[in-house]
């Protein structure tokens, strides 16, 4: 058999979706209390995963823990359906759980995404699962997680306030253009994992329930359908989420976070659509073939 | 004229194939076989048993193989293998004073009841490359000479210094020990916890801190009380047989380092210990976690904790091979849509810095 054939054989001698179910109900039950304190990281047992830390493993077992086999799952890497560590996921959950897969947004029951929110709003019942590198928003400057636990639990986020003073007093403007942090339900400071900060406003009373899973830090949190979540900022410095100014070459859109793609060694460059399936959804441009 | 720089199925197909083909090597060539790993790179295969966490020699030559010989991608293959084993207890503490001896070394006493035992150790062998080994169809070596058979218990090192009193008693607990492959690290973490994750972290991290240790980050005075090799028997208790069974013998290697301790107002000047244990044969990376784990017992003998290897969250955050090298490995992973934002902004703030420098 090839090795292409091979990764599409139903895998023999595991459970659905891979997790035996006594790890799911782990799982489960922190997702629950995460759901409840929206935006607090919950410690859990995170195992290892065939996948390497890094790779999403925290989001694999999420998506595992609240898989079905009635589930519909897309999976999407840098906002695309065909990134190979998506394929390389997708290809798992539809080895180890059967489940049916789609790359278009509407249709999924559950999305697992790395650094995107999908362009098409979410609706009510979607799941929206992002893979979280290090969920501490605050572990760049306080890397003891004793201490940054400390901060949380007193509410104390004085040193991101300052961080950011720092940066529009040295640069004019804050320095993070991705992973800025948000403040959930007016009380947690939360990472929103890697996404563009072009994406922050859309976890703000979303419709659909986001779940987020650190494998190798092992921490669990959730934005629950409906929910205040702010981008820090100041009154007179009010968060500006950024994307490239121009217009997609392949569909024209001038709304989407855009990929800007290196066409020769000449300086040459195009803007197109991060969201495949959002690009692909419109009609193209009539000067594209 | 949109160049796709995004990979697919196909791409990861042939690339699994191309791996296969070269884990293979030159097919004029006999295939290895995980016997002859297991036999003939006996140490490779301790050492991904202990990082992988899993004390299956069979495994962890299996592993070897299928990694080419990589020892943290066998180690990782081992530990996603062992994570979908039911967990069935615990053992009951290991009794290495019972331990049949393949080694026994102490560099604090000349000589001690049960002697010494240099047993299968590159000490003293000079390190000259041994061309002969090119060679194949050498006759099988000569067997070593006996040991002398160490009957019956060899007493510790660290218990001889206890019967004075000069080494400070490490109290044994009945209290069920932590699991780390079950919940996630919270600090403090006790001793069992630090040295259970330490046992099966990487042996070049602990190496490169224990090392810092003596080189004056961690402020160490370590002696070697006491190394031993060889097998020693697990027990487990079940609870509905309510006495212990024997489930075999496995190897390990042992060390106690035999340290300084000034005392305080509580507790008189005496000895205390560092304790490294590892699965299989493998000295360096006991002697190292030996090391570490009195350079992290610090603050409960109240000395300053200023250097890496005395702060629990560095050591036991980062001693761990397959969480740090999934985590340095994902920077391959793509990053456009990250670094198209860091674009984005960048030229924003240049933009102001020569507009702000315009005459």
């Amino acid at each position: 058999m090839t090795a292409l054939a091979a990764m599409a054989q139903p895998l023999a001698g595991y459970n659905f979706g891979y997790l035996d179910e006594a790890t799911k109900r782990m799982i489960r039950r922190a997702l629950l209390k995460a759901v409840c304190i929206p935006g607090h990281q919950v410690p859990f047992g995170a195992r290892e995963m065939p996948l390497p830390y890094g790779w999403g493993t925290g989001g694999i077992q999420v998506t595992s823990a609240v898989l079905g086999p009635a589930d519909v799952l897309k999976v999407i890497d840098q906002g695309a359906d065909d990134t190979t560590n998506a394929v390389s996921i997708r290809r798992f959950f539809s080895r180890v759980a059967g489940v049916a897969t789609t790359e278009s947004t509407a249709e999924a029951s559950i999305i697992q995404t790395r650094h995107r929110i999908p362009e098409t709003p979410l609706r009510e019942g979607q799941i929206l699962v992002y893979q979280v590198p290090m969920p501490e928003p605050l572990f760049k400057l306080e890397p003891r997680v004793a201490e940054s636990t400390k901060l949380h639990a007193l509410a104390d986020y004085g040193l991101m306030q300052v961080k950011l003073y720092e940066d529009i007093a040295r640069q004019g403007e804050v320095g993070t253009s991705y992973n800025h942090p948000v403040m959930v339900n007016h009380r947690y400071l939360m990472s929103p994992s890697p996404i563009p900060a072009f994406d922050n406003p859309k976890m703000h009373m979303n419709a659909g329930l986001q779940l987020f899973g650190a494998g190798r830090e092992k921490r669990i949190y959730a934005v629950p359908p409906y929910t205040d979540v702010r981008s820090l900022d100041f009154e007179d410095h009010p968060f500006k989420p950024v994307r490239a100014p121009h217009a997609c070459a392949i569909c024209g859109s001038e709304e989407s976070y855009l990929d800007e793609v290196i066409t020769d060694d000449a300086g040459g460059r195009m803007h197109v659509c991060s969201d495949t399936d959002y690009c692909a959804s419109r009609p193209p441009l009539e000067d594209v073939v | 004229m949109y160049v796709s720089v995004k990979g697919g199925e196909t791409a990861i197909g042939h690339a699994h194939a191309w791996l296969a083909e070269a884990r293979r090597g030159d097919t004029a060539l006999p295939e290895l076989s995980t016997a002859q790993i297991e036999q003939q790179l006996s140490l490779a295969v301790d050492r991904v048993m202990a990082e992988g966490a899993c004390a299956d020699r069979g495994l962890a030559a299996l592993a070897l193989k299928q990694a080419r010989g990589d020892s943290t991608e066998a180690a990782f293959l081992l530990r996603a293998y062992r994570t979908t084993l039911p967990r069935f207890g615990y053992a009951l503490p290991v009794d290495t004073g019972a331990m049949a001896i393949h080694r026994r070394i102490s560099s604090t006493y000349k000589d001690l009841p049960g002697g010494q035992v240099l047993g299968p150790t590159f000490d003293y062998t000079h390190r000259l490359l041994d061309f002969a080994l090119e060679a194949e169809g050498l006759p099988p070596p000569p067997p070593a000479a006996e040991a002398g058979e160490a009957a019956g218990r060899m007493p510790q090192v660290t218990a001889i210094l206890a019967q004075e009193g000069l080494m400070a008693p490490d109290l044994a607990s009945n209290a069920e020990p932590p699991d780390i492959t079950r919940e996630p690290l919270a600090f403090p973490a006790d001793r069992a916890l630090r040295l259970q994750a330490m046992a099966r972290g990487d042996e070049g991290f602990l190496l490169s801190l224990g090392y810092s240790t003596q080189r004056g980050y961690g402020n160490a005075h370590p002696f070697v009380g006491e190394i031993r090799m060889g097998e020693v028997r697990l027990e487990i208790e079940p609870p509905e047989l309510g006495f212990a069974i024997d489930i075999g013998d496995i190897m390990v290697t042992e060390c106690q380092m035999v340290n300084q301790f000034a005392g305080t107002a509580e507790a008189p000047p005496q000895f205390t210990r560092g304790y490294g244990l590892v699965v299989g044969q493998n000295e360096r990376k006991a002697m190292a976690m030996a090391l570490v784990d009195r350079a992290l017992r610090a603050p409960e003998l109240g000395e300053a904790a200023t250097a890496p290897a005395q702060s629990p969250e560095f050591v036991l955050y980062h001693c761990d091979n397959v969480e740090s090298t999934g985590f340095v490995e994902h920077l391959k992973l793509p990053h456009y849509v990250d670094f198209q934002s860091e674009l984005e902004k960048i030229r924003a703030v240049r933009a102001r810095w020569f507009a702000e420098r315009a005459p």
